[in-house]
């Protein structure tokens, strides 16, 4: 009974985790700059998935009008300025290099940059300090040095 | 010199933690528009009801657009904001109906009451995605030339209208005077 009802359940599961969209190209060519269209650019609506795997309403729309600007002969670079145009750098999972993404692009090389210099003068000064006062011992320390360790 | 290596890394820390703590609290489901002062972008559809409709039919002043659905549940809540609004005669409304059927917008305008000077019938979304739409409701403010000044994603409620649309509405009166 349990089994049944478990089957039940998967078998009424929606279908539509994988899009169906069924688009008709004139070229193999076409079909994969649509495939990689729609990987690389994200549903506006849906915080973290692209395209191809949303099923909302608008990345239904948007990948139709991809199907059409390619249709149109339109480059991939035409299409991706149409839709920063519309969405901004949400849109894309790579952003743009642009003044307000360079801080997204640099900024890990500046932390390093930073980090590395301050790493970098933590270990110069621990040598100098380790030159001065890692002299080897004069015969009169050595002696000091030794009862101070076996004074009872 | 001794200080300066104190506080260089302890300011350094300190303006992180504010960004970072400011970004714990921004919504990233609150995107910005790419179309804020750009003018409207140009459409021929037609209303809900049928009537031929271009750009030029808009209001010659300061307007909203409000981008609705009768499959949209947030619409319903802020449906009696929006009555208020054009029953008062504080602002035009301009409805754009969202990829949705023409029967079940007329039949949801007609069980909830119409705001609306008149709905834009975007059936497949492609004024939307003009619009750089991403879901209703949304909510732009037009000013009287035509151009997008501000735009609300969500429930466009009583507290948002005072506290967002009305200072941005006076801005654009007095601008435009």
């Amino acid at each position: 009974m349990l089994i049944a009802i478990a089957i039940a359940g998967i078998s009424l599961m929606p279908i539509g985790f994988a899009q169906v969209d069924t688009f008709a190209f004139d070229t193999p060519e076409q079909q994969q700059r649509f495939r990689q269209l729609s990987n690389d650019l994200r549903c506006p609506m849906c915080q973290n998935t692209n395209l191809t795997g949303s099923s909302g309403g608008v990345a239904e729309d948007l990948r139709r009008e991809i199907h059409r600007m390619i249709m149109a002969g339109m480059t991939n670079q035409e299409i991706e300025q149409f839709m920063f145009e519309r969405y901004g750098d949400f849109i894309f999972y790579r952003p743009r290099l642009r003044a307000e993404t360079i801080l997204l692009w640099f900024g890990p090389l500046l932390f390093l940059i930073i980090g590395g210099g301050v790493a970098f003068g933590i270990s110069r000064r621990a040598k100098v300090v380790n030159a001065e006062h890692g002299a080897p011992l004069s015969a009169d320390e050595q002696t000091r040095l030794h009862e101070l360790l076996h004074k009872k | 010199m001794k200080n300066l290596r104190f506080y260089i890394p302890v300011s350094v820390f300190a303006v992180l933690a504010v960004v970072m703590w400011r970004g714990l609290y921004l919504d990233p489901k609150e995107l910005p528009s790419m179309l804020i002062d750009k003018p409207l972008p140009a459409f021929a559809l037609t209303t809900v009801e049928g009537a031929a409709i271009t750009q030029q039919d808009l209001p010659q002043q300061v307007f909203l657009l409000n981008v609705w659905g009768s499959y949209c549940l947030p619409c319903l809540i802020e449906h009696p904001t929006l009555m208020r609004l054009a029953e008062a005669g504080e602002i035009p409304v301009v409805g754009v109906n969202y990829r949705d059927q023409q029967e079940l917008a007329l039949r949801w305008l007609d069980d909830n009451g119409n705001p609306f000077a008149f709905s834009i019938l975007d059936e497949d979304g492609r004024f939307g995605i003009d619009l750089g739409v991403y879901g209703a409701p949304e909510t732009y403010l037009v000013d009287a030339e035509g151009v997008i000044r501000f735009r609300h994603v969500s429930v466009l409620d009583e507290q948002v209208w005072a506290e967002k649309f009305v200072p941005a509405i006076a801005e654009l009166r007095r601008e435009s005077n």
